[in-house]
């Protein structure tokens, strides 16, 4: 008895998860509306098969058709006075014969086909009203000659009825010439190309900005991460100050040499020279070896060099875009065939123009925060606590009001609230006072996990974004750079971002520690122990997922036309509304062969690189 | 001389790994670590170059304490201390030449880790390195197609390159066969007598430890049970390291 009882409540347990079971699936049976009634009525079986055969015959080649049509007359309904005399048809060549000719609506007539071309087809059709070539014809037949180009068959006659003569009609449609690609497979052509270049196009953008961001989304090595509070809070105003200063920079440097950069001759001595001399300068300023304590004179030197460098290297970027801007349309307009190259270092020219501000301005960021992190990290190894206390105290508050401050006044852009007081002076004071508190409640050389902060926060965030369809997103790039596969391309690229970072990072965490812990303790610094341990690891899975994006991109590029983003997805969606199932039928075999060749490709890619 | 201090390792999840271990090691010196697997001999070997942070304890090293030293000044005291595993380690992708060029990664700036960029010299001082190990002629082939005896070898390679002054070795023949094992034993023998580095060695055979240790320390669960000559561990002290109901082998 004892060891019955466990057994009775599993029962009851297992009863009553059948029970829910069944609940589950007839709650979603009811909200799904499952019929299967409706599949049988005759009405959509009948629609069924009209698309499916339609979309078995894809709209792909036509021929140029003649047409021959033939027309006999017929009286509905017979005529009181019997039918006139005048009732002949020309028996030279190809004709057809009604008999009887006439009838009362409904009755049927036999209709025969003479002297036709051999297995042609075409629509026999009753024609109201007395001219033989009103285009408004009734009946749905098709006549089909035999070997020898006849045909016999009969016809209802419909409900037309008139005193004077009207006609039965048939148009036999022989094919001539050789066949050619429908108007409607040219357009598939040409969307199907904008449509795997979009989605080239997408994971690369996509890939590149992913694989760095992927590494600060990987647990493994963001956790051993940790930094003293001056540090952080040196880092965090390096990076604004560094991202405001840079941009500013650039921006005047952009101002001041814009003059120069439409001198094509100029430009371009600049965009060659000036790489080169950057290139001699920082291998003097930027030593092989790694030194432990260079002179002050050196480093102040070194830094200045480099200084200097990265303004005339931001120069060079401005007169490469200008040289390519101006460059590219001269090119276009003289090589008209390959106009597209001209106008892609056109376009290159403006993107670099455009990107050189924000690319400086984050490298600034880097270069800042990451200079000031390193002062705040040896002030507080080398200062005695009551000073790192102080400092602690005085950064924290600075940062924690700093960042609460930027928060405030987004919140004050978004919600346009207008009153500094409560947007930006009390959110200041309330992240000073954090700040503090944190400063207050650490020892002053303790170090915080910033790593693992910043893996949360950037987590986050690529789950949010990831978690909105690229079709969402297509749909917020067409109201900002307007309908067309620029949209859609944006909108991929940056569902490729944040879904490639995360798959990415997943990689980054599954890496064998060994390799890792092995170069680390040569003394490898951070930077080093990521490209010579992680890296070489994560070449074969990062491929390989590209590749799987590349293939989802060309896929979600197939419907991402559907609100406006370009590609072939537009005119699928115009065929299906247009009921012209056929046409619509093209574009689905054009993607499902692009689809089923881009697999083929990357399995033997993959195959080639793990 | 490295002198251990006091050395405790208690891990987050509360285990002991290191009780309050102390003892020195001069200069010069081949040390054998031995135990059970679990008394902690790979957690002194990682607490000696850091890669795991002592709970408390002090590692002097000429004086300098190793444990109170900032993350990059003992990063470049790393550079020093070379460790070759159980495992290898390598980065199996990597040519075998790359491989060894790691171990220089101490001694340059990082900008040029970058853009995979090492000295002439250190290219010619890795080739030397894998002429002394024998498989100078496997330098451009991926590492994961050496065997497990080369692969250590590789390891050895990665660990002169940066001109050690100690050389770790945690368990370095512990997943090769016998008869390999005692190579690779040589070239460490070699490296503590003509480079005059001072090995610490972590390792399971007795046999081994009588053969090419100087000196040797035993921990049982994480505390030191027996310092001394290798020929004086004889039954009663092996019983009294590895517990009452082992065996000898080997």
């Amino acid at each position: 008895m004892q060891e019955k009882k466990p057994n009775v409540w599993k029962s009851v347990t297992l009863g009553v998860a059948v029970l829910l079971g069944v609940l589950v699936y007839a709650y979603g049976a009811e909200v799904t509306r499952v019929n299967l009634s409706e599949l049988q009525s005759e009405r959509r079986q009948e629609s069924l098969v009209r698309v499916l055969r339609a979309i078995f015959r894809p709209d792909l080649i036509e021929y140029d058709q003649v047409l021959e049509p033939r027309v006999a007359p017929i009286y509905v309904p017979c005529p009181a006075g019997g039918l006139p005399g005048d009732m002949s048809v020309s028996q030279d060549g190809s004709h057809i014969t009604v008999t009887p000719a006439c009838g009362a609506p409904g009755d049927v007539v036999h209709v025969q086909g003479f002297n036709f071309a051999p297995n042609v087809e075409g629509p026999l059709r009753f024609v109201p009203g007395s001219d033989p070539e009103n285009p408004v014809a009734l009946g749905q037949l098709i006549a089909n000659t035999d070997a020898q180009g006849n045909f016999s068959m009969d016809f209802t006659l419909p409900n037309r009825e008139s005193e004077d003569v009207q006609y039965i009609r048939v148009t036999m449609r022989q094919n001539e010439g050789l066949p050619y690609f429908t108007q409607n497979a040219r357009d598939t052509w040409d969307r199907i190309v904008e449509t795997v270049f979009m989605a080239l196009l997408a994971t690369t953008i996509g890939t590149i900005l992913a694989i760095p961001i992927s590494f600060t989304a990987a647990r493994n090595l963001m956790r051993p991460v940790r930094s003293p509070i001056a540090s952080i809070a040196l880092n965090i105003l390096g990076w604004a100050a560094g991202i405001y200063l840079a941009y500013q920079l650039t921006l005047w440097i952009g101002d001041f040499t814009r003059s120069y950069v439409t001198v094509l001759p100029l430009a371009l001595a600049s965009a060659v020279l000036i790489p080169i001399i950057a290139n001699l300068a920082i291998r003097w300023a930027i030593p092989v070896e790694d030194e432990v304590n260079p002179p002050l004179a050196l480093r102040v030197t070194r830094g200045a060099v480099i200084f200097a460098v990265i303004v005339l290297g931001i120069y060079a970027f401005y007169a490469l875009a200008g040289a390519m801007s101006s460059l590219g349309p001269q090119l276009a307009a003289r090589f008209s065939g390959v106009a597209f190259l001209g106008n892609f270092l056109f376009r290159m020219g403006q993107i670099l123009t455009l990107l050189v501000p924000t690319i400086a301005a984050l490298l600034g960021g880097g270069a800042l925060g990451g200079m000031l992190a390193r002062i705040g990290q040896q002030a507080t190894e080398r200062l005695p606590n009551g000073a790192v206390k102080t400092m602690n105290l005085v950064l924290g508050g600075l940062v924690g009001a700093v960042i609460f401050g930027l928060l405030g006044s987004a919140a004050e852009w978004l919600y346009q609230i207008g009153n500094p007081v409560s947007t930006l002076w009390i959110p200041a004071a309330v992240g000073a006072a954090g700040g503090v508190l944190l400063a207050l409640l650490t020892q002053p050389k303790d170090t915080l996990p910033v790593g693992t902060a910043l893996y949360f926060v950037i987590r986050t965030i690529l789950n949010a974004l990831r978690s909105i369809e690229a079709l969402v997103m297509a749909i917020v790039f067409v109201i900002a750079v307007g309908i067309g596969p620029f949209a859609g391309m944006m909108a991929l690229a940056l569902h490729t971002v944040v879904s490639l970072a995360k798959l990415y990072s997943e990689q980054v965490e599954s890496i064998a520690d060994g390799p890792m812990e092995a170069v680390q303790a040569t003394g490898a610094n951070r930077l080093q122990t990521i490209i010579y341990a992680v890296v070489p690891q994560i070449i074969p899975p990062y491929i390989a997922y590209t590749l799987y994006r590349w293939d989802i991109n060309v896929r979600m590029s197939t419907i991402i036309g559907f609100v406006g983003g370009g590609g072939i997805g537009f005119l699928l969606q115009q065929n299906i509304n247009l009921l012209n199932y056929r046409g619509a039928s093209t574009q689905m075999v054009a993607i499902a062969i692009v689809v089923a060749t881009l697999d083929y490709i990357s399995s033997v890619v993959r195959e080639r690189y793990t | 001389m490295l002198q251990i201090r006091n050395l405790t390792k208690v891990y987050d999840s509360g285990v002991v790994a290191l009780d309050d271990v102390s003892f020195d090691i001069p200069d010069g010196q081949f040390l054998a670590v031995i135990g059970l697997s679990g008394s902690g001999k790979s957690t002194l070997l990682r607490c000696i170059n850091r890669l795991i942070e002592p709970t408390s304890g002090q590692i002097l090293w000429d004086g300098v304490d190793l444990v109170s030293l900032s993350p990059e000044e003992m990063r470049r005291m790393r550079r020093k201390i070379g460790m070759i595993f159980q495992h290898f380690n390598l980065v199996n992708r990597s040519r075998v030449l790359t491989n060894v060029l790691a171990g220089r990664l101490g001694y340059l700036n990082p900008a040029f880790s970058l853009i995979n960029h090492f000295p002439k010299e250190d290219i010619q001082k890795a080739i030397l390195q894998l002429e002394r190990v024998g498989i100078a002629d496997k330098a451009n082939v991926r590492a994961d197609e050496l065997s497990g005896g080369q692969q250590q070898r590789v390891g050895i390679a990665r660990a002169l390159m940066q001109d050690p002054s100690i050389l770790l070795a945690d368990e370095p023949v512990a997943s090769l066969d016998p008869v390999l094992a005692h190579s690779i034993m040589k070239y460490l023998e070699l490296i503590n007598q003509e480079d005059k580095v001072t090995v610490i060695c972590s390792l399971h055979f007795l046999d081994l430890v009588h053969r090419y240790s100087d000196y040797v320390v035993a921990l049982n669960q994480g505390k030191l049970v027996f310092e001394g000559g290798p020929k004086k561990i004889n039954d009663a002290k092996f019983k009294e390291i590895y517990g009452k109901d082992a065996e000898r082998v080997g």
